[in-house]
């Protein structure tokens, strides 16, 4: 991080004439620039600057929902900001090529500063100048005794690195500093090699887990909800392991802030098959895989017999809107009123059902939200839709709630007014048909990880921390001693001391003192 | 307990006031002179570095008695308040039996109680720099106003987002750095005061220059506090924050708006130090960029939790 020193510069190498020349010139010239410290920091700041939009603009990789909503809400904005990454800030070119630069430039910076680093810590302490009362600081004493080994000795005792030379000595201490630097730079670019790792041969998959059995799930990109694998991913190689959601348990306040959330499950194909179980803040991991726990809700279970006698029962996971778990979802019947005689479908006569769960519904109207998350008194708000469900148009749709497109185009249309059911309670529709509101089913918010990158970063960013230290607190520094006889005969001598503190350093003065006292103390 | 946390709360705010009152006193009828003189024997009766202190000529005849009363009353005022403001913390915590700062209200009292404390080892050090004591009640009431005010929240358990041990170590090291930034703001705001008045500057800011410390002990104290502060954001932040993210959210990095806010200061930070510690620039470019660094913070701390919504849940807010 420092550069209190101004490296000479390399002689200028001979320039081959013409254009070649004048490319090879300039192209140095270029990367003497991209490397010096100044570039470093402008683009160290222009990295900080260009994350900001990343924090204001929602992100398609953080929260896909939130940019569609932003779609919604700022139509003729948002292609424009989609054109310029505003979406995916920390994915887009512009980004890469900040942190690609600015970690040239590191590259630049660093190699030649370690090989200068190597041959300073093998080279010997300067020779000692002529004119030590020039330096910060100087010291004499006209009647030292010892000899110049003696000075040496108490030198290294301090842990000085010591040339003796004649009747001089070179002292030199505080090449940590420069080695912390080196060490947290050099992390730095492991950290980025660790990122690179992790988007290359990193996986993750989410899911939604239904308790039971019936809701298992293997891990294969297919039966993922939202899936990213790194480009050198092999899809077939993913660890083969299978889960079901046994149970999932949550506790909560009076307050309704919730306590615990736990899930168990069953676990095959990850060594012999066995229960286990994992929470917030304490993922199971497995080999290969890390499963975490994000979140969780209900499942209401619809059982609708149609006109013609046929049932079919189904569940649908509801999205909790807010603390109390109020939570909206649909589930569709596309194959009711298919008529058994014929088995000719008609696609009018789908049924589609919107709800707002309450694990606690109020005891009197309106039924809108929920007093409390846990199920003390549930209820399902039901409205029965029948028409086209929109289904087969191929369009991708929301499994959480009917095609609206539909809706308002008249081709799926509401059943009577909404209905308020117990679990356990039956709706009878216009045409005899009915629904069932069985009961409902916990889930669980899973998302499967794998980053092969994390270790190697924690091991670097500890590194680069450490070597910070070293960087910020070390002090290199540089004292010298003379020892002169003022006449051949006499038996003490005059001991000068100069001191030179290579970097920023306030505390030199006493340091200085006292060395000098250690050396005047050492006898031989 | 809860109600003696927020009724210790209440006395640590008006001991700020009180100690903000009487250093304006202090200010107002100006011992600079006096305090001057005294600072300046201090310093070097301390053995500190050899920090150049130039002895001010006196500007004023000092009232010596009175005024450097007021400014020992002050003095003890702040300490008492920065005491009241620890105890609250810690009724907050007996109160709800975990670690006090599990919500913002909790965590902008546990920052600024941290930075009472760095406040009181600075005072010790540098009984010199006494008088900024005027800046840092300042800061601690506004903080502390805003949290009452707009944060407050009852006791309570922890949500299970927060139920980790990593709370101990993270927020502990976010809150303890951020608190000694915060520390080391004031010396910074008021070493570009000083500079400013030193390089002929009028108007309001700089005419307080003339009462403050030279600008060349503002500036090394300022750095002191920051070069102290980052290594323990670096390690709490950008690795006790990652870990714990690991465990709870299944990444270690994913540009949360926290993460990208504290990854900006982390950045405006390190080009602080950075540019301190190369000659070429100037020591109140430098400053400066440290004063970004804490707006920064802010940012991250206010911003972001009441305007952008990440994973960083503060739970009760
Ligand atoms: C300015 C920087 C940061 C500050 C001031 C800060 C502060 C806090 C505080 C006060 C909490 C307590 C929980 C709460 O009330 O929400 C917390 C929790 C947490 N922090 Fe940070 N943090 C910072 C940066 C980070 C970073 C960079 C990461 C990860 C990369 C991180 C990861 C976490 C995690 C995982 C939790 C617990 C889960 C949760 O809040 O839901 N933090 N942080």
């Amino acid at each position: 991080m420092t550069a209190t020193e101004t490296r000479p510069a390399p002689p200028e190498a001979p320039r081959p004439p013409g254009w070649g020349g004048f490319l090879v010139g300039a192209a140095r010239g270029l990367w003497r620039q991209l490397t010096s410290m100044r570039t470093a920091l402008v683009l160290l700041f222009l990295l900080a600057v260009a994350s900001i939009p990343g924090s204001v603009l929602p992100q398609s990789n953080v929260a896909i929902e939130q940019v569609q909503q932003y779609y919604r809400d700022h139509p003729t904005l948002a292609p424009w900001i989609e054109r310029v990454d505003g979406f995916n800030v920390f994915g887009s070119p512009w980004f890469a090529a900040i942190y690609l630069l600015l970690f040239t430039s590191l590259i630049g910076c660093v190699i030649p500063r370690l090989r200068d680093h190597y041959r300073a810590i093998r080279s010997v302490p300067p020779n000692v100048p002529a004119r030590l009362d020039r330096l910060p600081q100087h010291a004499s004493a006209a009647d030292h005794d010892g000899d110049i080994e003696g000075v040496a000795a108490a030198l290294r005792k301090q842990r000085w690195r010591v040339a003796v030379r004649g009747d001089t000595v070179s002292a030199e201490k505080g090449y940590l500093k420069e080695t912390g630097n080196l060490v947290f730079h050099v992390s730095l670019l492991a950290v980025l090699v660790a990122v690179a790792l992790g988007s290359w041969y990193g996986w993750h998959g989410n899911r939604i887990l239904v308790t039971g059995k019936d809701s298992s799930f293997c891990n294969s990109l297919q039966q993922y909800d939202e899936a990213k694998l790194g480009p050198r991913v092999d899809e077939g190689k993913l660890p083969p392991f299978c889960m079901t959601l046994d149970d999932f348990e949550a506790t909560y306040q009076t307050s309704g802030q919730p306590k615990e959330f736990r899930a168990s499950v069953t676990v095959e194909g990850d060594g012999p098959t066995r229960a286990a179980s994992f929470s917030v803040n304490d993922p199971l991991r497995l080999d290969g895989a890390s499963v975490y726990l994000l979140g969780h809700g209900y499942a209401p279970i619809l059982r609708y017999t149609d006109r013609f006698g046929q049932t079919q029962t189904k569940e649908g996971p509801f999205l909790s809107t807010d603390e109390m778990q109020t939570s909206t979802g649909a589930i569709s019947f596309p194959d009711a009123n298919v008529d058994p005689a014929t088995g000719k479908r008609d696609a009018s006569l789908q049924m589609g059902f919107d709800g707002i769960y309450m694990p606690t519904a109020p005891d009197q109207a309106p039924f809108v939200t929920s007093r409390f998350p846990a199920e003390e008194n549930p209820a399902l708000l039901l409205t029965a839709y029948r028409g086209n469900l929109g289904l087969d148009a191929g369009i991708p749709s929301s499994v959480y709630r009917l095609d609206q497109a539909q809706i308002d185009a008249g081709r799926l249309k509401p059943v009577g007014e909404g209905k308020l059911l117990k679990p356990g309670e039956t709706w009878t529709l216009d045409d005899g048909s009915t629904v069932q509101f069985v009961g409902t089913k916990e889930y669980a918010t899973l998302s499967v990880r794998h980053d092969p990158g994390q270790g190697i970063a924690l091991v670097a960013a500890v590194l680069a921390l450490g070597g910070l230290m070293g960087s910020l607190f070390g002090k290199r520094r540089r004292v010298f001693f003379r020892l002169t006889s003022p006449s051949p005969t006499s038996s003490s001598r005059l001991l000068e001391a100069g001191g030179l503190p290579r970097t920023d350093y306030p505390g030199f003065a006493e340091e200085f003192a006292s060395t000098v006292a250690a050396v005047r103390e050492k006898k031989t | 307990m809860a109600a003696l946390s927020d009724a210790l709360l209440v006395v640590a705010m008006l001991g700020y006031l009180v100690a903000m009152i009487c250093y304006a006193a202090v200010y107002a009828f100006g011992d600079r002179g006096a305090v001057a003189r005294v600072a300046t024997r201090e310093l070097v009766g301390a053995g500190g570095p050899p920090v150049v202190e130039v002895v001010e000529e006196v500007r004023k005849p000092a009232v010596p008695g009175r005024v450097s009363w007021a400014g020992r009353i002050a003095a003890a005022v702040l300490v008492l308040a920065g005491v009241a403001q620890i105890g609250s913390l810690i009724f907050r915590g007996v109160a709800g039996d975990r670690l006090p700062w599990g919500n913002m209200y909790e965590y902008v009292l546990a920052a600024t109680s941290v930075a009472a404390v760095a406040w009181i080892v600075v005072m010790v050090q540098r009984p010199a720099l006494r008088h900024l004591g005027l800046y840092v009640a300042l800061t601690q009431v506004v903080l502390l106003g805003v949290a009452a005010l707009f944060l407050y929240v009852p006791v309570g358990p922890l949500v299970p987002a927060l139920d980790s041990y990593w709370l101990a170590i993270h927020v502990t090291a976010v809150a303890i750095s951020s608190g000694v930034f915060l520390i080391g703001f004031v010396p910074a705001g008021l070493f570009l005061i000083r500079s400013g008045w030193d390089n002929g500057k009028a108007g309001f800011p700089f005419t307080l220059g003339e009462r403050l410390p030279t600008a060349a002990v503002l500036e090394r104290l300022s750095f002191r506090l920051h070069a102290f502060a980052f290594p323990i954001w670096t390690f709490g932040a950008l690795i006790a924050g990652p870990i714990w993210a690991e465990a709870a959210w299944g990444r270690y990095w994913g540009w949360d708006p926290k993460e990208v806010w504290a990854f900006i200061s982390w950045i405006v930070y390190a080009g602080y130090l950075h540019a301190r510690a190369t000659p070429s620039v100037k020591k109140t470019t430098a400053t400066w960029i440290a004063v970004l660094g804490f707006l920064t913070m802010l940012m991250n701390l206010f911003g972001v939790n009441l305007f952008f919504t990440g994973l960083h849940s503060y739970g009760g807010l």
